[in-house]
């Protein structure tokens, strides 16, 4: 099985992507450790953790990828299993605060002291625990991805319902997380960490190792799916995107098949939120807004859906634009996305990296008919 | 001129009231004389002041209802050495009980002080004094304060007051504060106390219920049953209300969504199409209102009644134009690719409420209401505001007229061929591409009559939309795809769901039990509660 991926998985694009990737997972964090400042080359932290975060998405854009561009499972509550992963770890996070909150309560987090409660609930428990709370990270969006999945699926509820649906449960769990008794933190969400594993969440090691982290993950991630979607298991995917009847015809339990990518990818999804809450030092019920979803799978569309590659390569590329649309012209921002969805739509269905490798075809097979009547010696 | 008449008429019979109540009043109190209650008011002490409060408000003297309010403003004045009691005025200083302009006023006068009894004696006494007051919504009122503080000593008033009372509703709330009065006096009868407690079961209301379940242990066990009785009858019949108000704001709160809903059962339940900018057809709709009654209050104020009126036809051509244009423009280019269609049109509205941002601002704006939809009216416990049943109305009638165009019109005739049988239709000789405008623009058109309605009732904010597409989706898929009747029924059952869990749950948990019942239901019946039968299920 290693082998054959090794074979056939880790064709050209995903090998140039991985080399770029763990480069920049060594060199951008050297870049700003051991280059002094005044150097040129020297990355500032802001932008090491600016950087960072892109990072995470890309996790969760191939994450989106593995099941819309391969299964054709439209999931607009992906950014439901990326805030899942979030609150997982921004509870460990809370936990590690102890008594250097604002009321110094070495158990309660500050919000549950200011809204009277008088011990943790029990879904707290444990999460001081860093194994426990990654642990959780994967397995609370795992779970209820397994779930949702496992009724909707069996159902046959596909195409748009299924959207519509998925987003309709990142909505009820926004209302959710907003409720105060939750306890979650309610409107504000959890905030103000300290430490992660021991080291200060603010020091530039930290972030430096972050980014690190994150790139890894998109690095994992990306072999991953690229050894699903290129085993068998991936060809059956396919299959039911292209033809699902047909392929439920031919024998394939197709709900189960389903099934199986949606958790992976939720799993994925909820590590990227994890690694994303301490860079950006806040996880709040926001995350779960619908249109953060949407967000995500326009990365997907912009970088080409079914690539995985393209997945990475639009996440960055659209938030490196939002980054700097807002700093430049605000209120164009919105335009531009909105146009970004449209145009793409319209005129680039298979994104920056499908209409690439088209292209690219399309020179290979172009040069050899002008290659041939090349005189022989 | 028949409004004078009455109204001279009833001034006449009020004052004959008055002055047949005033020599009972003045038994009642047996003596005018307020000059003990004004030598308690020097002494600076909190019970005295409080002990004086009551016997002014007993005395039927003329002016203690002057010298109780100055009181409560802080306008009392008093010396302690010389005796002297004087109201502050515009005019000076006058003397308390005679009202005589103090020619010499002594130095050392201080403001009478209150706390918090002061404060509860004094509202007793200003309810006790009022009940006397020309104005009947006065006297009404003045009752309720009686009712709720028990004061023995309006009794007396009461008793006066109530057999001249000519107001129906004035005289009702007299015999409630009566009641109120006599079920917890210690030296009635048994007898009248119970009376008591049958005429507080008619009043049937939550202040009816803490009255007479509030009465002390050491009342006779009769009265106690009585009470008990009559406050469990009353909550009874609350509760009944109660379900009848969930239901009608669940009617209510349906046909807000059916509205939000009904374009979209066009476009997307009839056409396939998924658009996530109907919602800001919605909004187009509102700001339309809002530039129409911004318009109508420059130019011809005299209009602003009819300013909806002229809203609607205006919204409805706005947002179609603005559909047909998507439709020609983008949408036609998607046939066939639904979720590029959704990605599309999420970019549009994106769009649309950036632009509507930058024209209008990113702060609510405000729409008025015509002065035939402002205000509430009463059946019973229910209070309904006229908009809200306007809205339930308008949302019907949209609703019928909708269903007239598709079954009645050739137009509607085409709309239906096409999609049903594209291919047919076409060889029929019907422009399906001309078809497939219309129907989107009929779509997002009532869309846009929809936002004329919710303007109304919610904010007209460039978010206005958003808040309402995940809802209209919910309304069209629960109540099934092609189906305008299962897209009524869907609305409507949610709304009255809605309403009803809110008092269990709360608003938030209600919604997100609602948003989850959907999710399980569409595991049960992908298709909605009216699904279309037929082999074009798979598609």
């Amino acid at each position: 099985m290693i082998r054959h991926f090794l074979a056939k998985g880790l064709d050209t694009r995903v090998v140039i992507a991985l080399i770029a990737i763990l480069a920049s997972a060594v060199l951008v964090p050297l870049a700003n450790l051991a280059l002094p400042e005044s150097h040129p080359l020297h990355v500032p932290t802001y932008l090491l953790t600016l950087w960072g975060k892109y990072a995470t998405y890309a996790a969760l854009a191939l994450a989106l990828d593995l099941v819309w561009g391969y299964c054709g499972i439209l999931s607009l509550g992906h950014g439901a299993f990326f805030a899942l992963g979030g609150y997982a770890m921004g509870m460990y996070l809370m936990r590690q605060i102890g008594t250097r909150g604002v009321y110094g309560n070495p158990i309660l987090p500050d919000f549950m002291v200011f809204l009277n409660w008088k011990e943790l609930p029990w879904y707290w428990e444990g999460f001081d625990h860093f194994a426990f709370a990654m642990l959780m990270v994967v397995l609370v969006p795992g779970i209820l991805a397994f779930v949702f999945g496992w009724f909707a699926f069996r159902s046959r509820v596909t195409g748009v319902y299924l959207s519509i649906i998925t987003q309709a449960l990142t909505y009820a769990l926004l209302l959710a997380f907003f409720r105060n008794d939750m306890g979650f933190g309610g409107n504000n969400g959890l905030t103000d960490f300290k430490d992660i594993v021991g080291f200060n969440v603010q020091a530039q090691g930290t972030r430096a190792s972050l980014f690190a982290l994150s790139c890894l993950l998109v690095a994992a991630g990306l072999v991953l799916t690229a050894a699903i979607v290129n085993s068998k298991l991936g060809k059956v995917l396919i299959a039911i995107r292209d033809a699902e009847s047909r392929t439920r015809f031919i024998g394939y339990r197709v709900a189960t098949y389903k099934t199986f990518v949606f958790t992976v990818s939720a799993m994925l999804a909820g590590l990227a939120g994890a690694l994303y809450v301490p860079q950006v030092g806040i996880i709040n019920p926001s995350e779960f807004s619908p249109g953060n979803s949407i967000e995500a799978v326009i990365w997907v569309a912009v970088g080409g859906r079914g690539t995985l590659v393209g997945a990475i390569v639009g996440a960055v590329a659209v938030n490196w634009g939002k980054t700097w649309f807002t700093g430049v012209l605000p209120s164009f921002w919105l335009f531009a996305l909105g146009g970004l969805f449209v145009l793409v739509t319209l005129f680039l269905p298979k994104g920056i990296v499908g209409t690439w490798s088209e292209w690219r075809a399309k020179r290979r097979a172009a040069p050899p008919a002008d290659a041939t009547p090349a005189p022989a010696e | 001129m028949n409004a004078t008449v009455r109204r001279l008429a009833r001034s006449a019979l009020l004052l004959l009231a008055l002055l047949a109540a005033l020599p009972v009043l003045a038994t009642v109190a047996r003596a005018q004389d307020i000059s003990g209650a004004l030598a308690k008011l020097t002494t600076d002490s909190y019970a005295d002041t409080g002990e004086a409060i009551a016997a002014l408000a007993t005395s039927g003297h003329p002016r203690a209802a002057v010298i109780v309010q100055a009181i409560q403003d802080g306008r009392l004045e008093f010396d302690e050495a010389s005796k002297t009691v004087a109201l502050r005025t515009a005019a000076g200083l006058v003397d308390a009980a005679e009202g005589k302009t103090l020619a010499s006023p002594p130095a050392g006068l201080t403001p009478v002080r209150v706390n918090n009894r002061v404060r509860s004696a004094l509202s007793a006494a200003m309810g006790a004094l009022t009940l006397m007051s020309p104005d009947p919504l006065k006297r009404r009122e003045a009752a309720e304060a009686v009712f709720k503080s028990r004061d023995q000593g309006a009794l007396a008033t009461l008793e006066a007051a109530l057999p001249k009372e000519g107001d129906a509703r004035v005289r009702s709330a007299f015999e409630a504060a009566r009641a109120a009065i006599v079920l917890y006096k210690t030296d009635a009868t048994e007898d009248a106390r119970v009376a008591a407690s049958d005429i507080l079961k008619a009043r049937a209301d939550q202040d009816a219920v803490a009255t007479l379940r509030g009465l002390p242990s050491d009342t006779p066990k009769r009265v106690r049953d009585a009470a008990e009785g009559a406050a469990k009858s009353i909550e009874t019949s609350l509760a009944l209300w109660a379900s009848v108000q969930n239901a009608v704001y669940g009617v209510s709160l349906g046909s807000v969504l059916l509205l939000a809903a009904i374009g979209l059962a066009i476009t997307f339940g009839v056409m396939g199409i998924i658009n996530m900018a109907h919602g800001e057809m919605v909004m187009l709709g509102a700001y339309t209102t809002f530039v129409v009654q911004e318009v109508i209050r420059a130019h011809a104020p005299g209009l602003f009644d009819w300013s909806l009126a002229i809203a609607i036809p205006l919204a409805f051509l706005v947002s179609g134009a603005v559909g047909v244009a998507i439709e020609r423009g983008i949408i036609r280019f998607l046939y066939g690719r639904p979720l590029e269609t959704l990605l599309a049109t999420w970019g549009l509205s994106l769009i649309l409420q950036q632009t509507v941002r930058s024209i209008f601002g990113a702060n609510n704006r405000e729409v008025g209401a015509p002065s035939w939809m402002s205000g509430s009216f009463e059946i019973g416990n229910l209070t309904m505001t006229w908009g809200r049943l306007w809205i339930v109305v308008f949302a019907l009638a949209v609703f019928v007229g909708l269903i007239l165009i598709l079954k009645k019109t050739p137009a509607g005739l085409q709309m239906r061929a096409v999609t049903q049988n594209r291919a047919m239709a076409s060889a029929m000789g019907i422009r399906t591409p001309f078809v497939d405008a219309l129907t989107f623009g009929l779509g997002c058109g009532i869309a846009g009559i929809a936002g004329v309605a919710l303007s109304q009732i919610d904010n007209v904010s460039p978010n206005l939309g958003q808040s309402y597409i995940i809802d209209s989706f919910m309304v069209v898929v629960f109540g099934g795809v092609g189906n305008l009747w299962g897209t009524l029924v869907g609305a409507l059952t949610l709304g009255v769901v809605n309403k009803f869990l809110e008092p269990i749950a709360g608003a938030v948990l209600g919604k997100i039990l609602v948003l989850v019942f959907i999710i399980l239901f569409i595991q049960k019946r992908p298709r909605g509660l009216f699904a279309l039968k037929g082999r074009a299920v798979e598609s």
